[in-house]
């Protein structure tokens, strides 16, 4: 299969390629990990006239940690955070990066790529929203940071600007009594899940003091499950809050039903995931070691 | 559309330097069937799933027909091609062959690849280890145990 024929820009830098786009107008747009964009083009559901590759560029594919705040740039590859001794100090974007898709995917497919394509059953939005995510995004006018919440506006729409580029994503370090997880359900690898869910928990004598929980892949964008937050803050993480909180996850997510399940299998999904991720999480922020991944049909 | 653009690049297949003049739409997967007339890479979904056309990319398993040929200019790539010694297979073709790792063959050489990855990073892996490495290599014939017994019994090879 053949997408439609374009024309290919090669930037040496990131303020070139955000000049290339702003030259090339709307018809233009980068090409990252290509692993979202390629398919998109050979089914010619994306039609761009002009593809502005990053991946020429040197020094865009990095993971960090300076004081605070962890670092990542606008190339980064999944599998460069899987396998990242920095990144796996946060351990639900371990999870996450190790579970997208398979290794081939991982290897080309960015962090980046996955915020700004917004798919509604994308990893890391969901997961980067449990934690404190600044998106800084770069044009020809200059750098402006964007809350990760507000980046997103609805599936496959983002804050962004024709001519605008992720340059770096921003991840506040959690504190030391605070854990995640992320877990999803999957028919195998190479697919988006069923259902997911990130969980951050903050933990303080034995009582969460802080929860975040957002759910993927069941609604048209990452959504939060406030109330199942609510049914654990200043609580202790114990099976009957836990259930409490999987009961409002399930009540708050909003799927469709599709190849990949109908609505309720999706709802009961969530339940499930949600007392296992609370469990990891809690276990996790009392400084326990814990393994997890997706769970697979 | 303003007429073709075409692309100078210049790259190894499995050790030998190329150059050619690639439209930017032409895929890695076409270049390295139809320019270079390496057919051991197979196209099986063509939508970036089955992991049939799986090649190295500068030392990375990559789907082939998920990256742009320009996108390979300045580097390596490696086929299943480049896995045989002149007339000698490859331990991983080997065990392959000795376990029937293979039925229609049609994933083979996306598994063999993805195996020779594997091995070269990890040269005992548990059963887990391989599941991950092949997890994005679809097999519709073996249901895959002998697979995962090739791909044990070219670890061990490999070792001795
Ligand atoms: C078989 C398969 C399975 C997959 N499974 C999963 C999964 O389980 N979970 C998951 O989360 N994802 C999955 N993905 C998607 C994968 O994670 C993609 O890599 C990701 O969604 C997009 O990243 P990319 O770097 O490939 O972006 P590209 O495809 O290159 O680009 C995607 C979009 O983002 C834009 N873009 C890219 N980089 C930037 C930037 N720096 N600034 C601004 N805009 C930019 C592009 O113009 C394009 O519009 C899967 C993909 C495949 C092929
Ligand atoms: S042919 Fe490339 S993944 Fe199936
Ligand atoms: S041997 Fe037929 S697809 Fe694997």
């Amino acid at each position: 299969m053949y997408p439609r024929p374009f024309h290919y820009h090669r930037a040496s830098s990131l303020k070139e390629a955000a000049t290339l786009l702003a030259e090339l107008g709307e018809e233009a747009r980068p090409l990252a990990g290509g692993q979202s964009l390629i398919p998109l083009m050979k089914l010619r559901f994306a039609n761009p006239s002009h593809l502005v590759d990053l991946n020429f560029i040197p020094g865009l594919s990095y993971v960090k940690q300076d004081a605070g705040t962890f670092r990542f740039g606008p190339l980064t590859r999944h599998a460069e955070v899987e396998h990242s001794e920095i990144a796996a100090r946060i351990p639900i974007i371990h999870d996450c990066a190790a579970g997208i898709a398979d290794v081939q995917v991982r290897n080309r497919g960015t962090m980046a790529g996955s915020l700004a394509e917004a798919d509604p059953s994308g990893d890391w939005a969901p997961v980067l929203l449990t934690l404190e995510t600044q998106v800084c995004c770069l044009g020809p006018k200059g750098e402006r940071p964007v809350p990760l919440a507000q980046f997103i506006e609805d599936a496959y729409t983002t804050v962004l600007d024709p001519d605008e580029l992720i340059s770096e994503i921003a991840v506040k370090a959690p504190p030391t009594n605070s854990g995640g997880a992320y877990l999803g359900f999957k028919r195998c690898a190479p697919v988006y899940p069923s259902a997911a869910v990130a969980v951050q928990l903050t933990m303080e004598d034995g009582l969460c003091r802080e929860a975040r929980i957002y759910l993927a892949a069941v609604g048209l964008t990452p959504i939060r499950a406030s109330e199942a937050e609510a049914a654990l803050a200043g609580r202790p993480i114990d099976p009957q809050t836990t259930r409490a909180a999987a009961e409002a996850a399930r009540a708050t997510a909003d799927p469709q039903p599709d190849m990949r399940g109908s609505a309720d299998f999706k709802r009961q999904l969530i339940f499930t995931l949600t007392q296992r991720a609370v469990d990891v999480a809690a276990r996790r922020a009392c400084g326990e070691h814990v393994e997890v991944s997706h769970i697979y049909a | 559309m303003p007429e073709t653009q075409r692309v100078p690049i210049k790259l190894k297949v499995n050790g030998k330097l190329s150059e050619l003049e690639v439209e930017p739409r032409m895929l890695l997967v076409e270049m390295i069937r139809e320019a270079l007339d390496l057919t051991g890479t197979h196209v099986g979904c063509d939508t970036s799933f089955c992991g049939a056309c799986t090649v190295l990319l500068n030392g990375l398993p990559v789907k082939s027909c998920t990256v742009f040929a320009v996108q390979a200019d300045q580097g390596e790539v490696l086929t299943v091609e480049g896995l045989a010694c002149q007339d000698e297979l490859h331990p991983i073709q080997q065990a392959f062959v000795i376990q029937h790792g293979l039925q229609c063959g049609y994933c083979t050489p996306g598994m063999e690849i993805s195996a020779y990855y594997l091995l070269s990073k990890n040269p005992s892996p548990s059963e887990k280890d391989i599941r991950k490495a092949i997890a994005g290599n679809t097999c519709r014939c073996t249901g895959y145990q002998n697979i995962l017994r090739a791909i044990e019994t070219a670890a061990e090879m490999m070792r001795r």
